[in-house]
């Protein structure tokens, strides 16, 4: 597994990084022997197909969104930056934070965390999840069984239920006001290994 | 019927008293009727009067030959009688919905011990040690082994171990020590016992209880988690109890004087010996029924019968050795799964399954109305009110305590701590059972002079533990989480973003590689690929395994690929939707273009031995195209349209969700496993179709320079992914965890080949005039695409 000063010293930027996302260097260095492990060669770029080999991944109904997210727009590859920045949106947020307007809100901020989960559904990067967008997820995520009107009627429902200004779609305002007795820390964390 | 099963029960039972009676009665020369008899014993009566203890006047037509049959009859008559108590039991889903099972048996077996009781003057049928030990615990504990959820288990294995030793230990202390205190303090009047023991004491009660624990969870669901924890200790905590109760139970022979450091000490060291003896003991036998099973290839009908025999054997050879012998069929049970599973012919793992639970069910039934028939035994009834009602408010707090104690220090070192409610419901649940009436029943009487006192204690340990908790904890649970989930209606939005959430971190904990990437678990892997696997397993076995991942993938690819051309063909996809047509030419079509794929794989997949693929396979195909078709697509136009009805029914459940339920009374069922094998399908195919729409938008073209331009957008990923490994294996509904475990098979290995592979898989289903055109290997770097189409075949589990 490699000394934790060893592995830290062959990251570029790492004290930035530990910075901007919060991660401790032991998580540091785990999520880095992760990336390894993922870049089978050894390019220091994943590239979409070694998420693909991922097997457990593709018995996820949104498994390649998710890829997805992790790539840019634009982006082939990913590097260990952007693969840590992803990542720490699903750290636990810190309750004991300041609130400082000054600084710029932190990757596991509750916004932050829902932007995330927003960008998943706006494929086009609009900013607002489209009725068509909306069927696209909905689609995946249910039984082959549904039936396509089915599958309308409760998009257009969820849209009648969240849509408050009647365009149609779903706006990120709309998007957290629909969520605000949710408890987004609760849901869209995980504990990182130490 | 209820009444008529009801009078069939006292009816049989009356019969076995009346018979014994009567027999008895001949003998002694008079006949002692203390009961009314049902007019159908009556007969046989006169009949018993003419065939025994007369001497020979003439040839007897028919004759009464009671002793004959009696010790066999009887077995049989009460295995019958507790299969039909069962039966009793479970006519009224409501009852037992609210009042386990368990604790239903017991009051049938008091009701029935009173009869005996009342039609014999003394209680001719006990639970008795050697009975219990020896013929009925060990299919129970079989059956615990062999279902065994191994992955969960042994990730939670530090857990469980500090449960099961620390916490029986501090148990068992806590337990003695009080009541020492408490009888030094007088609280118990003035009783014939010393501390050594009420540690013995202490150290049989302390044990949690398998039989009873599962008895009692299976009506309420926990998470696995939860579940695994109570269970895993309740199995492994038989070392320690073995332990302790040999050496206290020597300690009180030698007598207070003897003990010294040394002895302590040899205390201890025995505990590793019983323990770690037993666990080496239960593993060799699970080698060897694994080895055995390698080679029945012939004797495929008696192939069961090795599972049971061998198990049985690892039982009493640790009782033999006195080692622990739970832990020994325990480890049996779990090391052998995976490799009988795999190496016994699947009409034989079906019936070693069904008969392991139908031996465990009945064991349980008959341990539970035993233990109510036994109560009802004057004999053994001592009252001491201070010492049984010490004890229970003992093992009740300490439990509480010794649990919330233990899970503090480890939480600190756990990835997903255990909560509030879990601790509770772990405290509660620790249950005790036949286990502790069996160990105070081998008490000497001359040894232990309150031993009745104990054994009455233990009797209503066992009552309040599984009827009174039993019946609780269901409330309880209900009860914690309604207090912690919200209570308001969700909407929507909310409903479908709470599954976007659970299968948003699923991925992300797989990416990240929380559970999968562990060293200690990838080397245990990799060792078990390369050595156990070719050791243990019929060479046909592990050669399937490798074939059919491949394989199976290859074909699914291709049977994407093909519905995908399909469907495009027909001008859109939501012809998915429509079942008929599709269904028969696919198949048709499927089944000739079979052999188009053979070639190429065996060609690859060189081994020393020439497996026939095609039975293989033949098993697998069908399964692999009518899968994509058997979705019901019944059209629901009449039914009213409900949103949230809809949503609840069919949204794709997280993988956190699957249970690995282990239940006494039901197989898995393959609900789970349609689930994952739909998403994965889908995953694959849009993948596939992105893939191909790439391509096709190529062909034309007929350049290869031309590809490079394709972008896709990168949610799409164009590349496929290994297979699933568990899902339409040959052998039937596996566990989840097959398919993680399997990681690198031939992964390694054949990684160069791949592009070969497929390359070759692809001639099949593209474009043939493609082909012409592509020089293969150089070709591979400059076309991204292609290139990804290895990545697909390669099965490593990252």
């Amino acid at each position: 597994m490699g000394s934790t000063n060893s592995t830290l010293s062959k990251i570029p930027n790492v004290e930035e990084l530990m910075q901007e996302t919060g991660f401790t260097p032991a998580h540091i260095v785990r999520l880095y022997d992760r990336f390894e492990a993922l870049d089978k060669e050894k390019t220091g770029h994943l590239r979409p197909q070694d998420f693909g080999a991922i097997n457990r991944l593709a018995m996820n109904p949104i498994g390649d969104r998710i890829i997805g997210a992790f790539f840019s727009p634009g982006q082939e590859t990913v590097d260990f930056h952007s693969f840590v920045r992803i990542l720490a949106h699903f750290r636990p947020a810190d309750k004991k934070r300041p609130k400082d307007p000054s600084m710029p809100e932190p990757v596991n901020s509750r916004t932050s965390k829902l932007k995330f989960a927003f960008q998943l559904y706006d494929q086009d990067k609009d900013g607002k999840i489209s009725r068509a967008e909306l069927l696209q997820v909905l689609r995946s995520m249910l039984e082959m069984q549904v039936t396509e009107e089915q599958l309308e009627s409760i998009a257009d429902r969820t849209i009648q239920e969240a849509d408050l200004d009647k365009d149609d779609a779903i706006s990120f305002e709309e998007f957290r006001k629909s969520l605000e007795k949710v408890n987004i820390d609760h849901k869209m964390s995980i504990r990182f290994l130490r | 019927m209820a009444c008529r099963t009801c009078l069939w029960l006292l009816g049989t039972t009356f019969f076995t008293c009346t018979v014994r009676l009567v027999v008895e009665g001949t003998e002694v020369g008079a006949t002692q009727e203390s009961h009314p008899e049902p007019g159908v014993v009556g007969s046989n009566h006169s009949q018993a009067g003419g065939g025994h203890g007369s001497s020979i006047s003439g040839i007897q037509i028919v004759t009464f030959k009671w002793h004959h049959v009696e010790a066999p009859y009887l077995i049989a008559l009460w295995i019958l009688v507790a299969g039909v108590s069962k039966m009793v039991v479970e006519l009224n889903h409501s009852l037992t919905s609210v009042i386990p099972e368990s604790a239903l048996l017991i009051i049938i077996g008091w009701i029935l011990g009173g009869i005996i009781y009342g039609a014999d003057k003394m209680q001719t049928f006990t639970l008795t040690p050697t009975v219990f030990f020896f013929y009925l615990l060990p299919q129970v504990i079989l059956d615990a082994g062999y279902f065994m959820p191994n992955k969960l288990f042994f990730s939670n294995m530090g857990a469980i171990l500090v449960y099961a030793v620390i916490g029986t230990c501090w148990n068992a202390a806590t337990v003695g020590l009080g009541l020492w205190g408490c009888w030094l303090g007088g609280a118990m009047g003035d009783i014939d016992i010393g501390l050594l023991q009420f540690l013995l004491f202490g150290s049989l009660i302390a044990a949690v209880d398998p039989v009873a624990v599962i008895a009692v969870f299976e009506e309420v669901h926990v998470n696995e988690v939860l579940f695994i924890m109570v269970f895993g200790e309740s199995l492994l905590n038989d070392g320690v109890t073995v332990v302790l109760f040999n050496v206290f139970d020597a300690f009180v022979s030698l007598g207070g004087a003897e003990i010294d450091a040394v002895e302590i000490i040899k205390g201890i060291i025995s505990f590793f010996v019983v323990a770690f003896g037993g666990s080496l003991v239960g593993i060799i036998f699970a080698l060897l029924i694994s080895l055995l099973t390698r080679c029945t290839k012939n004797i495929q009908i008696i192939e069961p019968g090795f599972i049971f025999i061998l198990g049985y054997l690892s039982y009493l050879t640790a009782e033999m050795l006195s080692l622990s012998a739970i832990l020994s069929i325990v480890f049996c049970g779990i090391c052998c799964q995976k490799y009988i599973n795999a190496n016994m012919d699947e009409r034989s793992v079906t019936t070693v399954r069904y008969v392991m639970k139908v031996l465990a069910n009945g064991s349980e039934t008959i341990i539970f109305v035993f233990l109510g028939i036994s109560a009802i035994d004057p004999a053994v009834w001592v009252w001491n009110t201070g010492f049984i009602l010490l004890t229970l408010l003992f093992i009740f707090v300490f439990r509480f305590i010794g649990v919330f104690l233990l899970t503090w220090i480890l939480n600190k070192y756990r990835l997903v701590p255990l909560e509030f409610i879990d601790q509770v419901v772990m405290s509660y649940g620790g249950l005790r059972g036949a286990v502790a009436y069996g160990l105070v029943a081998m008490l000497d009487e001359n040894k232990f002079k309150e031993k009745n006192l104990m054994v009455s204690t233990t009797l209503i340990v066992v009552y309040f533990t599984v009827m009174l908790q039993g019946i609780t904890m269901k409330p309880l649970v209900t009860w914690l989480k309604v207090k912690r989930a919200a209570v308001t209606e969700l909407t929507l939005a909310e409903k479908i973003q709470n599954r976007t959430f659970d299968h948003m971190l699923v991925a992300i904990e797989d990416i990240s590689g929380q559970i999968g990437h562990n060293y200690m678990r990838d080397k245990w892997h990799n060792f078990e690929e390369r050595w156990l696997c070719w050791f243990l397993m019929k060479p046909s076995a592990r050669k399937s395994r490798d074939y059919i991942f491949n394989i199976f993938h290859q074909l699914n690819l291709k049977d994407a690929m093909s519905y995908v051309k399909e469907g495009e063909r027909r001008g859109s996809l939501a012809f998915v939707r429509n079942e008929t047509k599709a269904d028969v030419d696919f198949n048709k079509k499927f089944r000739a273009s079979f052999s188009e794929i053979m070639p190429d794989i065996m060609a690859d997949n060189m081994g020393p031995d020439h497996v026939p693929l095609s039975s293989i396979l033949q098993d697998i195909v069908p399964s692999v195209c009518l899968d994509m078709h058997e979705q019901d697509l019944t059209m629901r136009e009449s039914e009213d349209f409900n949103a949230h009805h809809l949503l609840q029914q069919h949204l794709y459940r997280g993988r956190k969700q699957h249970r690995h339920r282990y239940s006494r009374s039901h197989l898995e069922t393959n609900r789970d496993e349609n689930e994952v094998q739909e998403i994965f399908q889908r995953t694959m195919r849009s993948r596939l179709e992105s893939f191909k729409s790439a391509k096709m938008g190529v062909a034309p073209a007929k350049k290869i320079q031309t590809k490079h331009q394709k972008k896709d957008k990168p949610q799409k990923m164009p590349n496929g992914n290994s297979s699933d490994k568990s899902k339409n294996h040959p052998y039937g509904d596996k566990d989840f965890e097959f398919s993680e475990g399997d990681g690198g098979s031939g992964g390694e290995a054949a990684g160069d080949l791949f592009p070969m592979r497929a390359y070759r898989v692809e001639a099949g289903i593209v474009n043939p005039a493609f082909m012409a055109e592509m020089d293969p290997m150089d070709n591979m770097q400059q076309i991204p695409h292609v290139a990804l189409l290895p990545q697909t075949l390669n099965s490593f589990d990252t």
